[in-house]
């Protein structure tokens, strides 16, 4: 049976779900977790370090959403604070320092709302990402594994190549959020989730990610085993790019309505491409 | 150069004549507005005159035009990029229609205005969003007028001033609006990178995913008065907080008590700042 939109951002919203530091210690060896944004504090929403994928050395950054109660408290639920943004960013630019690629694993409702986070810049803090990821001068690959939570999210994919998990969702806006705008009516999220076109499938169809990766064997060792590899054979080809920058400027510059979505239904899109098996 | 005579510029058609604001008009048949500060009526040609701001310094909200109509020079202005108009890419329910309402209600096609000009002699590009199109959301169509506006001013070596208001990201086009931030920020950081100066000036309400892009870039980040100035809206915070929120939460006196902005400029003294800073950033600085 298809799944609908709103099917998807329950499965990405799933409690059961894999979270960032499951795909960080699936992928990755040696991990040493960093924290603090050498300004005010450390954002237990955001967890980054330094780990090898294969031999490779590289900086990786997850939004943490936690397990237990306990812990999704503790991580405000995966909405970042701005120092969670501002460590990201601190480790970004030692990654690019050292010549270490970034992967970033995606997953959060959105940027955390809060008073302290509008007093101490959480729109700035975003902004500054965006900015600076766009000219740092190191191979970026952002995988979106669950929510994809609007400027929140896309602090931390401004990216080389963006892929999203099979049933992640990557919008502007939460269902609820614009069902309470166009109708008010949170009720009918499932009708604004249709809408807004945020599965992977629609993703791809509108030219926002390079590929979906499959959720098959989810969380066990052969899933992470085929993430590792889709990450070291791109790195590879990003590596060899003289014209990094100036590609990942032109991706972004791309989205609006000079281009036509590829020619196809998004519903023939709806098989999973491309995913090294 | 008149760079001599710069703070001795009359401003206005009225300032030339050596006063700042029309005469009250006696005329009892004018519309007038109610001050939602001080409660007082003004008269429009008053208010008008005063751009927009009442003398208890209460600050109106302006369209577009009239914004570029009081801080450009006289017939300085030349409109660029005016022919980009919004798709409806999602085919999004009742966006089409909605869109033709706004232009008809509006007269604009989009929600910000571009162009290049002068500012008190000084060659700038300029951006001015428009609050009475769809709040200043920002869509496909915006974004890339901002992106284009930026690589124009960094091909010919021009400073940008922008003139920010905005609901944030536009979701009738979806996650298309969400990469309008990206876009914009690529951008900027060119034309920063390229040694440009680019003065954003935040006025009521600049919000959502406009402050956290191209309105939080600037070198020198300007606010009128009072303007709300937030990423995360007002009733949001407070419904996830469940805390009562502080007086002034997210005006711009609250974002200068942060930090987060250069300076707080009322409305009728912005083209004599603007000016200034362009003659200080002018590659002729110095040389006059
Ligand atoms: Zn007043």
């Amino acid at each position: 049976m298809n799944k609908t939109a709103y099917d998807k951002v329950k499965i990405a919203r799933g409690n059961d779900r894999p979270t960032g530091l499951d795909f960080i210690r699936g992928i990755f060896t040696d991990f040493l977790e960093l924290h603090g944004d050498r300004r005010y504090s450390d954002d237990a929403a955001i967890v980054a370090g330094v780990a090898f994928l294969n031999s490779l050395p590289v900086t990786v950054i997850a939004i943490e959403k936690g397990r237990s109660a306990k812990e999704r408290t503790l991580r405000s639920f995966g909405s970042p604070n701005p120092e969670g943004y501002r460590k990201a960013l601190r480790l970004m630019k030692q990654a690019e320092k050292f010549k270490r690629p970034i992967i970033c694993f995606v997953d959060t409702s959105g940027a955390y709302c809060g008073i302290e986070a509008e007093a101490h810049g959480q729109g700035q803090a975003i902004a500054e990402n965006l900015m600076t990821m766009m000219t740092l001068n190191v191979p970026i690959i952002s995988i979106l594994i669950g929510e994809g939570g609007s400027g929140g999210a896309l602090a931390l994919a401004v990216a080389d190549r963006v892929y999203m998990l099979e049933n992640a969702v990557y919008s502007v806006i939460s269902p609820e959020g614009c069902a309470n705008i166009l109708w008010k009516d949170p009720s009918k999220a499932a009708q604004a989730a249709a809408c807004l076109k945020l599965t992977a499938q629609d993703a791809l169809y509108y030219g926002i990610i390079e590929d979906i990766l499959s959720e098959t064997n989810l969380g066990e060792s052969t899933f992470y085993q085929r993430i590792k590899e889709k990450l070291l054979h791109e790195l590879d080809v990003l590596n060899m790019d003289p014209k990094l920058l100036d590609n990942r400027y032109k991706r972004f510059r791309k989205f609006g309505m000079q281009n036509d979505p590829k020619e196809k239904d998004p519903a023939e899109k709806d098989t999973i491409q491309g995913s090294v098996e | 150069m008149p760079l001599l005579s710069f703070t001795h510029r009359p401003q206005n058609e009225l300032e030339k004549e050596g006063r700042m604001a029309a005469p009250i008009q006696e005329d009892a048949g004018e519309p007038e507005k109610t001050c939602p500060n001080c409660r007082k009526p003004i008269p429009l040609s008053r208010l008008w005159a005063n751009h927009n701001t009442c003398p208890c310094g209460y600050h109106f909200r302006m369209t577009a035009r009239q914004r570029i109509h009081f801080i450009t020079d006289k017939d300085s202005f030349f409109e660029l990029f005016c022919g980009i108009k919004a798709a409806d890419p999602l085919n999004f329910p009742g966006y089409t229609q909605k869109m033709e309402t706004v232009c008809a209600a509006s007269g604009e096609v989009e929600a910000v205005v571009c162009g290049i000009a002068a500012i008190g002699g000084y060659d700038c590009c300029i951006f001015v969003m428009e609050s009475y199109f769809m709040m200043g959301s920002m869509g496909t169509a915006v974004g890339e007028k901002i992106t284009s506006l930026f690589e124009f001013a960094q091909q010919n070596r021009l400073p940008v001033i922008g003139y920010t208001v905005s609901g944030g990201a536009r979701m009738q086009e979806g996650i298309l609006s969400l990469m309008q931030m990206a876009k914009t920020s690529g951008a900027v950081k060119r034309h920063s990178d390229a040694g440009l100066l680019y003065i954003p000036v935040l006025t009521d309400p600049t919000t959502g995913g406009v402050t956290a892009s191209f309105a939080m870039e600037g070198d020198i980040i300007l606010a009128e008065p009072r303007a709300t100035i937030g990423f995360a809206g007002a009733r949001i915070v407070e419904q996830t907080t469940r805390k009562p929120l502080p007086r002034g939460f997210q005006t711009a006196e609250f974002l200068l008590e942060h930090g987060f902005v250069d300076a707080i400029v009322p409305r009728h003294t912005q083209k004599s700042v603007l000016t200034k800073l362009l003659k200080m950033h002018h590659p002729m600085r110095g040389t006059a």
